[in-house]
């Protein structure tokens, strides 16, 4: 019996991923990273630039193929090579992109629409209902007859996430879904992802926004070179008197920003 | 020149003259479809195939981009078509254009996928969409829109590449014109004559295209692009 379907409740394991790698060429980008995301938790991948955190997350629905490493969904291990199983994992794995990558020739609605009615294989009635809820819950309703080009930043990301939450997803991978942008959008976005925390989604975050994740992490995963560096809850890493990696880095982006940290 | 005998000539052919312009129409949008039905897959296959596809793909653009269409009338003509049991120009003329016209359509359609940003494939495959799916929901829809004003240039040529099926008699425009031109001793008259009725059906093929490529233009996006 596998530890995941022993354990319950909050302790429950939802996604877990062991020693995977990846190289591109001899450049060593993602080096034996181990994590596990238990049930309704919010961990947060910090760390520079190129230092593996997108990898990872990509890693993790394979579309980045990993080189070696094993990855299990509630206690079942994902294959990646076979094509049916991991057309069904990535259903339940929902991913949002630092640049939206929303479908241009599709309105707001039909971005969200589109995976059930071809993937779930959803009525067009039942999907337009799932998809108009969706966007009513990231505060998108009145605009769901616009299309991508006609969205702000903000606006777009939240059309992501609703696309991806229409998926009934049971974890959710935000890859540095504030990055692209204007400061002034950015609330908007971290306001949906803590209504989220809030309701209980598993979740796994690449960002910048130290302030904000160390109030609503459960637990930081600091990347560097490749490699799962430090990982502890924010207040843990982040105390007085703490000599860590994570704490120095937040310090140097928090000064940037004019935050404390 | 006789000018009122020059017109006379025009005049009394112009029921025959019509009746070659809808076999020229007959050519063209036959081999237009034929190619756009092959030149879809061919450019799918050409981004998204595995190698030994992608390279017989090149093969094949290689080929009929590099043959003489005249050539390839001969060919199929007298050589291939026999064999399978056809014998109409007619057919053989569509078969070959729109070979032809593949290979070029393949390459339009190729670069409007290529120009499309490659997040949106990877949020579809995210989602659970199979490639074919993701193909067809995602990146065909918007590289076949880019891909209208390429076309409308391959129409345009194909349109008149289409003459060329005359040296296996096939009744069309140039065909005919030049049994009157013979009949009539007016050369000149009958190819301006010529000249004027493909110039009338490239415009009007042209303005059809615009249309088109208005009405299904994306919202948010104008003549000059994103806003």
């Amino acid at each position: 019996m596998s530890v995941a379907s022993q354990a319950k409740g909050q302790n429950q394991e939802i996604l877990r991923v062991e020693k995977l790698n990846k190289s591109f060429g001899t450049n060593h980008v993602l080096k034996d990273a181990t994590l596990t995301l238990r049930k309704g938790e919010l961990k947060v991948l910090i760390g520079p630039s190129g230092g593996g955190k997108s990898t990872l997350l990509q890693c993790m629905n394979f579309l980045i193929p990993p080189d070696s490493g094993r990855i299990w969904l509630d206690g079942v291990e994902i294959l990646g090579h076979k094509k049916r199983e991991l057309y069904a994992y990535r259903q339940q794995v929902g991913m949002i992109f630092q640049d939206f990558n929303l479908f241009d020739h599709l309105s707001a609605l039909g971005n969200v629409r589109i995976a059930l009615t071809r993937v779930r294989g959803m009525s067009r009635k039942d999907a337009t209902d799932r998809a108009m809820a969706e966007l009513d819950r990231v505060g998108l309703a009145a605009k769901a007859g616009l299309y991508p080009a006609q969205l702000s930043g903000g606006q777009k990301q939240r059309v992501s996430i609703a696309r991806a939450l229409a998926m009934d997803p049971k974890v959710l991978l935000l890859d540095e879904p504030t990055s692209a942008l204007d400061p002034e959008l950015i609330g908007e976005v971290l306001a949906v992802v803590k209504d989220l925390a809030t309701a209980g989604m598993t979740m796994i975050m690449a960002t910048h926004q130290i302030t904000f994740s160390a109030q609503l992490a459960s637990e930081f995963v600091f990347m560097e070179q490749g490699a799962i560096i430090e990982h502890d809850s924010p207040a843990a890493l982040l105390a007085p008197g703490a000599c860590t990696r994570t704490k120095a880095f937040c310090a140097k982006i928090n000064e940037l920003t004019g935050e404390p940290v | 020149m006789n000018f009122e005998k020059a017109l006379r000539a025009i005049i009394d052919s112009l029921p025959y003259m019509l009746g070659g312009v809808w076999v020229t129409v007959g050519l063209i949008v036959g081999a237009l479809a034929l190619g756009f039905v092959l030149g879809v897959p061919l450019a799918v296959i050409q981004v998204y195939g595995r190698t030994l596809a992608r390279r017989l793909v090149v093969l094949y653009v290689w080929l009929f981009r590099g043959v003489p269409i005249l050539v390839l009338i001969f060919l199929f003509y007298f050589g291939i078509l026999p064999h399978l049991g056809l014998d109409s120009a007619f057919l053989a003329g569509v078969i070959v254009l729109g070979l032809t016209s593949a290979a070029y359509q393949s390459q339009i359609f190729r670069g409007a996928i290529q120009s499309l940003p490659a997040g949106q494939l990877k949020a579809a495959r995210a989602l659970g969409m199979t490639d074919t799916q993701a193909i067809s929901c995602i990146v065909l829809p918007q590289a076949l829109r880019l891909s209208i004003p390429g076309w409308s240039n391959e129409f345009s040529i194909l349109l008149k590449d289409s003459a060329l099926v005359m040296v296996i008699s096939v009744q069309e425009i140039m065909a005919r014109t030049r049994s009157v031109a013979g009949r009539t001793h007016e050369p000149v008259a009958m190819a301006l004559f010529a000249g004027v009725l493909f110039f009338i059906l490239t415009w009007i093929g042209l303005r059809l295209l615009r249309g088109l490529e208005r009405r299904v233009r994306i919202k948010g996006y104008s003549q000059e692009g994103s806003v």
